[in-house]
């Protein structure tokens, strides 16, 4: 690398607006066209979790999740956002339908001939368990709504960090057309800790960050075509590819629809052998879908 | 680490009550099983995920959705939905005794939470197709093994037995993960109807379409089986009577009681959805 070029990226790194240290609600007004940025259900309305205050839990008036509706490129849009912060961005049964709700009426426009661009910033452990069966059931209801809108638009995920998807939502990750993820962010169906404390420390030592994210990582997960595309922290790259994203259409085939390839794949893979990131890399060589 | 190792064996008692086979499928997993039979009268598809202790993925030998459960469940319903297209969409009877989602290194490495969501994108497309997708939960219905084999259903049946269940995640994990006992735990479900585990509790989500008591789940003689059959061809005619999406869980009388801010939330979404 020359030395301008050099210094030029350093200026790049410097200007670059972190995703990561956004909350929800910046990160779903970073997404959208300037100045096209309307919450649904804000903090006013109110929704709160009815069964946290059971517990002794103070509810948040958003319940986590922050819906808004924009544009992209002058189309209309809708972004839900997950707060991390808030009980680990955990799907309970309000911010659980506020997602669900959203996905439902834009597929109701879909139907009506009046395309809503649907964008999920997910950020979440999953289920909340203090909410347990009614947020595992409006998960499924999640699914349920992204499997029929992705016959009529894309539906594109994004996974910045730190958090991560897991649970539950990995799945509604792995439902969406395009996946965008962050070198930082991580995908995987079971949390490090739950894998440790269910299959044992031999198992996972969940405490080792190298080794968890060589497993479900960002760049492992694109290295080997579980996602679309791999970013830096930033911002800017983040709105450009969600875009980008959309411009592509809807895929050949969805990734949760290539069945006869991943039963080829596992099929390959020797239970009884060692295997790690950079050895799965090898074997699928990061064939990415259409 | 995990003490839950009983093998339960609901879902093959199941399938080969409602269809006299085993539904073993040649070149697949013995895991996943896949029986068509007689429904009332017209043929339907029952699929059962079972337990098998040499399983060549060792985290998936009792019970749990694994790599190759997901995707075998996700090609053997799209195989019906290939078949029906221009004909009969056939019912779909998924029997549902999963005790978990595999829980391994290799298995988050190779995707499970993919090969979970293929086989939900599949049920959820036969649904969308026409296919009348019943779940019939005859043992644990839990986490993500369920999002995967059931939950996708037009309509959701389960026998009134205390061994069937329905949660996020086992008690003991759900007990430290949340720092409380699992007495503890018990008993705020006692109190918190969405935190219980048993079937009875869940019924009070309204979620259920119906709550089939007095059946034998680990032995069923003819009468049970025959109790069973009535209620699944009535949940078929019941779908068929109705739209291809979930909206049935939030009408019942108990939903609109315990359901009522996912109720609400859909309401004023709805209102605020366009500009005024």
């Amino acid at each position: 690398m020359s030395a301008v070029a050099a210094v030029r990226n350093h200026r790049q790194f410097l200007g670059r607006t972190s995703f990561i240290e956004m909350g929800a609600r910046e990160r779903a007004r970073s997404i959208l066209d300037e100045g096209s940025f309307r919450e649904l259900l804000g903090p006013f309305d109110r929704l709160k979790s009815p069964w946290l205050p059971l517990q002794g839990i103070v509810a948040q008036a958003d319940d986590g999740v922050v819906l808004a509706r924009g544009t992209l490129d002058g189309k209309p849009a809708l972004v839900a956002a997950i707060e991390s912060i808030y009980q680990g961005g955990s799907m309970g049964e309000v911010s659980g339908a506020k997602i669900a709700g959203a996905l439902e009426l834009a597929l109701r426009d879909c139907e009506q001939g009046k395309p809503v661009l649907p964008v999920l910033l997910l950020e979440t452990g999953g289920v909340r368990l203090q909410e347990a069966n009614l947020g595992l059931a409006v998960i499924a209801e999640i699914h349920a709504a992204i499997v029929a809108l992705r016959r009529h638009v894309p539906v594109i995920g994004v996974i910045s960090g730190m958090v991560g998807c897991f649970g539950g939502m990995s799945l509604a990750a792995a439902l969406c057309s395009r996946l965008i993820l962050t070198r930082q962010a991580r995908l995987g169906m079971n949390g490090p800790e739950v894998i440790e404390q269910e299959a044992g420390i031999a198992e996972l030592d969940a405490s080792d960050r190298a080794l968890v994210w060589s497993l479900i990582g960002g760049e492992q997960r694109h290295a080997v075509g579980l996602v679309d595309d791999l970013l830096e922290d930033d911002a800017v790259a983040i709105a450009a590819s969600v875009r980008a994203a959309f411009a592509q259409g809807l895929p050949r085939q969805e990734r949760s629809a290539q069945v006869e390839l991943y039963l080829e794949r596992l099929a390959a893979i020797d239970p009884q052998q060692p295997l790690d990131g950079p050895a799965l890399r090898a074997i699928w060589h990061g064939a990415a879908q259409s | 680490m995990s003490t839950q190792t009983e093998v339960s064996a609901r879902g093959i008692t199941w399938l080969r009550a409602l269809t006299a086979q085993d539904g073993v499928i040649q070149g697949a997993p013995a895991t996943v099983r896949v029986a068509e039979a007689a429904l009332g009268d017209e043929p339907a598809s029952f699929i059962a995920v079972v337990p098998d202790p040499h399983n060549r993925f060792p985290r998936a030998r009792n019970g749990e959705v694994g790599l190759e459960e997901g995707w075998t469940l996700a090609r053997q319903v799209r195989k019906i939905i290939a078949a029906g297209k221009d004909g009969v969409r056939r019912p779909i009877i998924a029997l549902v005794d999963v005790s978990s989602q595999a829980y391994g290194r290799r298995e988050e490495l190779l995707g499970v939470h993919l090969a979970c969501a293929a086989a939900a994108d599949a049920y959820a497309s036969a649904r969308l197709a026409g296919h009348p997708v019943i779940a019939l939960l005859v043992g644990k219905a839990m986490s993500g093994a369920f999002l995967a084999h059931g939950y996708q259903a037009n309509r959701l049946l389960a026998l009134d037995s205390p061994e069937v269940m329905v949660h996020a995640m086992g008690k003991q994990a759900a007990a430290r993960v949340t720092r409380r006992s699992v007495a503890d735990l018990e008993k705020l479900g006692e109190r918190i109807a969405p935190m219980a585990y048993d079937i009875r509790a869940y019924a009070k989500l309204g979620l259920l379409h119906q709550l089939i008591e007095g059946v034998d789940a680990d032995a069923p003689g003819a009468a049970d089986v025959q109790r069973v059959r009535e209620a699944l061809l009535a949940a078929i005619a019941d779908t068929r009577a109705g739209p291809s999406d979930l909206s049935s869980r939030l009408s019942s009388p108990a939903a609109h009681a315990t359901r009522a801010a996912s109720i609400e939330v859909r309401r004023r979404l709805a209102e605020q959805w366009d500009v005024a």
